[in-house]
């Protein structure tokens, strides 16, 4: 019955016109991005990843939009309030309009946010693309802890609250992650890659991170998930690819495998008296 | 004298004992409890929501002294979450929202419009017992066991299911909320019903004062966003306690769609929030500014285009989600600067060449409107995914909303002192006043600047503890500092309203003010007015009693011709 799907002109057309459009705009915000560098960093820190960098520069953009135009309001507060401030009885001038002036407040302020939304697209849609990656990542958050595997190998990484289970990820790879959670909502959220994302019970949430350099970076859960929330954490080392090899080859070591199976069972059992598990808990209800 | 409405005959006889009212309704607390009198009805609203904003900062306090050091044990992880949910809930249920359109609006509104009473007094009553049981049944949580509700003031499900959450504590949460949520959904109705329908003669839709235009947009978010929050909640304790699986996965539900109910009301709520104080903010800059409102038609056209656009931009909430189109909700967000803009640069018109009377209500607006530019220019990153994934629930995003809200407590007191004099007939001690605006306005700004920092370190919000990040104590130490400074602000509000206890009678017209209010006593009869002058513009109160300096028409914006004021050689 359909004929076969042949792309319809209108889309077509579409598409070059944004690819136009993105060029326009990838233009000015590459020069923004490599004069960032000379910028202050406004608080914020560029990160490990590629981009994490784009998220910083981007905040670099935004931030001195911001420090600019609320200088400049400030400036005008002060000095309408000092040089017009009560000095006797007057009345002053009863002026109520002027519409050129009302007219350049309301159409630059549009401009701007159309700016601020063109460069947001250009970052948003490099982080949430989701390039073709050689690693991919489980993770699994639970009330209150982590678990990492990696499918298609027999790496398994698991810790609750301040065991700080420790995903390992190469260097300069894409690694894709598959997000999930077993409970309640939960954050995954590595402050050196300037990025969090929700893990939600029952859906896959997925994204992929290319971290640059190596080193151990602190991670931990940023959304409310109940008792043990602020004690909800993880590490992120990223190795060099040999190392990283050589990390999930020890996993297919039977005898290392059980070991670790046995290690991480005692831990679980350790904590469980610490940390009530979930069915625990429900013995305070009605 | 042009009255439209002309006195009974009774009118300016003080030798009755009851100050110009014919009302002989029962006095005393029999008179508080039975009242239908929106005056009355303002006046325990605007008492309870300060108290209600006494206990939230009480929580406030002891939050942040607990986060003072990395491993405080002032509270238990437990009581923790109990606070932070309990501080959120009365900050944003039980104070903001009722001090704006329960205590000002409804003590303001219908004198502004020339009117007798509410709408509906009766159902107005009905609003606020509403309020009053709801906050009771909400806070009556700390006294059940297994202590208050404990997931937020958002409740994010799953995590308020009856599996994570038990106790009776969420179940007065929800039903509290239920409760003050029917009190603002008819003060909703109610308000819009006044201002359509009980105009004085002469007072035309775009003769209305700026505060009374931002009450109606608000009443008419309350009436669109309201209802879902109402709808959601009956579904999340359908969730706990009728086997219903709406937002649980297990039994085939969706958890974010508690989310999508919750923030489609709690964004528009944001500027349920906002509008009364803006327009608060409008009346007091322009009235000690002695100008009328700048640009008060394009002020009309930003408050309508914010509420417009405050309905389609609730998922940028939910960025991190990653189940939300992005690219809409952060334009439809971005946008919203833009009228926001149009009425911060519309107050500084208002200044601009005026006489700016630095009055207390007048220093905690511009208070406001330094402390709102902070708190809206951060407002601008988180529209934008890439920076909101990298901020969201940190405290950036805590600091950005505390900007926000200490803005709306500036207003709130702004208000306070403008309208005080009006509802009680006394004024209030114009130095301490002043103190407190000292310690409110450098306590909001050193409470909430180590926020944004701590949240660019990476903090996530809602923690009790951080152990593993001590080098976030000293940022930590100095915002513990900046709330005992508000706290202090808030003992000198106490103190200013006990030393000025009917001390200094405010006459009629204390600040010279533009709109009807001021043109009727202090406190206002019991149905309003005896006499109402004509109402030729947005300012009758000031053309009547300053004639031949009515506001300039379009494009003109020098004197005219026959000031009598010329400046003295």
């Amino acid at each position: 019955m359909q004929t076969p799907a042949l792309p319809p002109q209108g889309a077509t057309v579409r598409a070059r016109r944004w690819r136009q459009l993105r060029r326009a705009v990838a233009l000015p915000l590459a020069a923004l991005a490599l004069s960032g560098c000379t910028l202050p960093s406004f608080g914020a820190s560029p990160g490990v990843t590629s981009s994490s960098k784009s998220v910083y520069h981007l905040w670099q953009g935004f931030s001195l939009g911001a420090v600019v135009i609320g200088a400049l309001v400030v400036a005008l507060i002060l000095y309408a309030v000092l040089r017009y401030r009560r000095k006797g009885d007057n009345i002053p001038a009863q002026s109520q309009y002027h519409l050129p002036l009302e007219v350049i407040y309301t159409v630059v302020p549009i401009l701007i946010v159309f700016g601020l939304f063109a460069a947001t697209l250009v970052v948003e849609n490099k982080e949430v693309a989701n390039p073709k990656t050689n690693v991919i990542v489980d993770v699994n958050a639970f009330q209150w802890g982590w678990k990492f595997t990696y499918p298609g190998t027999n790496a398994l990484v698991y810790g609750q609250t301040t065991q700080d289970p420790v995903m390992v990820i190469p260097v300069n790879t894409n690694v894709h992650f598959n997000l999930t959670s077993s409970d309640v909502l939960h954050g995954f959220y590595v402050k050196a890659f300037n990025f969090s994302r929700y893990a939600l019970p029952g859906v896959d949430n997925n994204f992929t991170i290319r971290a640059q350099s190596t080193g151990t970076y602190f991670g931990q859960c940023t959304q409310l998930c109940g008792l043990y929330h602020s004690l909800m954490w993880f590490r992120v080392k990223v190795v060099s690819q040999s190392d990283y090899a050589a990390w999930i080859a020890t996993f297919n070591n039977p005898t290392a495998e059980a070991a670790l199976k046995a290690a991480n069972k005692t831990t679980a059992q350790q904590t469980s008296s610490i940390v009530p598990s979930k069915s625990s808990s429900t013995k305070f209800g009605r | 004298m042009t009255d439209v409405l002309n006195p009974p005959v009774h009118v300016a006889s003080d030798d009755h004992g009851h100050d110009h009212d014919e009302h002989h309704g029962p006095t005393g607390i029999l008179k508080w409890l039975t009242t239908t009198d929106h005056k009355v009805i303002g006046l325990s609203y605007t008492i309870t929501a300060v108290v209600m904003l006494v206990i939230g900062g009480v929580f406030a306090e002891i939050i942040r002294a607990q986060l003072a050091t990395p491993n405080g044990n002032l509270v238990s992880l437990a009581q923790y979450n109990e606070l932070f949910t309990m501080h959120g809930s009365v900050m944003i249920y039980l104070f903001a929202g009722p001090f704006a359109f329960g205590a000002l609006a409804n003590f303001i509104v219908p004198i502004q419009i020339g009117a007798p009473d509410m709408a509906f007094p009766r159902l107005n009553a009905l609003s606020y017992w509403l309020y009053l049981t709801g906050a009771i049944t909400m806070l009556a949580g700390f006294f059940v066991s297994g202590g208050a509700a404990n997931f937020g003031w958002v409740a994010y499900a799953p995590l308020s299911n009856s599996i994570n959450t038990p106790g009776a504590g969420a179940d007065l949460w929800i039903g509290g909320l239920l409760l003050t949520g029917f009190s603002a959904i008819f003060t909703g109705v109610n308000l819009s019903a006044t201002i359509f329908y009980l105009r004085a003669p002469g007072m035309t839709m775009f003769r209305m004062p700026i505060f009374t235009w931002n009450m109606l947009v608000t009443s008419i978010l309350i009436l669109l966003a309201f209802p879902v929050l109402t709808a959601g909640l009956v579904m999340l304790y359908a969730d706990r306690h009728f086997g219903t699986h709406i937002f649980s996965v297990a039994g085939g539900g969706v958890p974010v769609l508690w989310q999508h109910l919750f923030w489609f009301w709690g964004h528009p709520e944001v500027y349920i929030l906002a509008l009364p104080f803006f327009g608060m903010v409008t009346e007091i800059i322009a009235v000690f500014s002695r100008k009328p409102v700048f640009g008060y038609k394009g002020m009309i056209f930003a408050t309508l285009s914010i509420a417009a656009l405050s309905l389609g931009v609730w998922a940028h909430h939910m960025f991190t989600t990653g189940v939300v189109l992005l690219p809409f909700f952060s334009i439809m967000s971005l946008l919203i600067a833009v009228p926001t803009g149009i009425k911060i640069f519309n107050w500084i018109g208002t200044m601009w060449r005026g006489e700016v009377w630095f009055s207390t209500a007048m220093l905690m607006a511009l208070g406001f409107l330094v402390t709102f530019l902070i708190g809206g220019l951060t407002g601008i990153y988180l529209a934008s995914p890439p920076l909101d994934f990298f901020t969201h629930d940190t405290y950036f995003v805590v600091a950005h909303f505390h900007s926000v809200v200490m803005a709306l407590v500036l207003a709130g007191m702004a208000g306070l002192y403008y309208w005080g004099p009006k509802m009680t007939g006394y004024l209030l001690n114009e130095r301490i006043g002043k103190l407190q605006f000292w310690f409110l306005f450098i306590g909001s700004q050193v409470f909430t600047f180590p926020l944004y920092i701590l949240g660019l370190e990476g903090m996530p919000r809602r923690m009790a503890v951080y152990p593993h990040d001590p080098q976030w104590k000293a940022m930590n130490e100095l915002s513990t500092l900046g709330a005992i400074i508000i706290g202090v602000s808030t003992l000198l509000f106490v103190v200013n309203v006990i030393v000025s206890w009917k001390k200094y009678p405010a006459g009629d017209n204390p600040w010279d003010g533009h709109t009807l209010e001021w043109f009727t006593t202090s406190p206002p009869p019991h149905h309003n007015f005896y006499r109402l002058p004509q109402i030729r513009s947005e300012r009758p109160t000031w053309d009547y009693n300053h004639p031949g300096h009515q506001a300039l028409a379009h494009g003109k914006h020098d004197e005219p011709a026959q000031h009598e004021e010329a400046p003295v050689a």
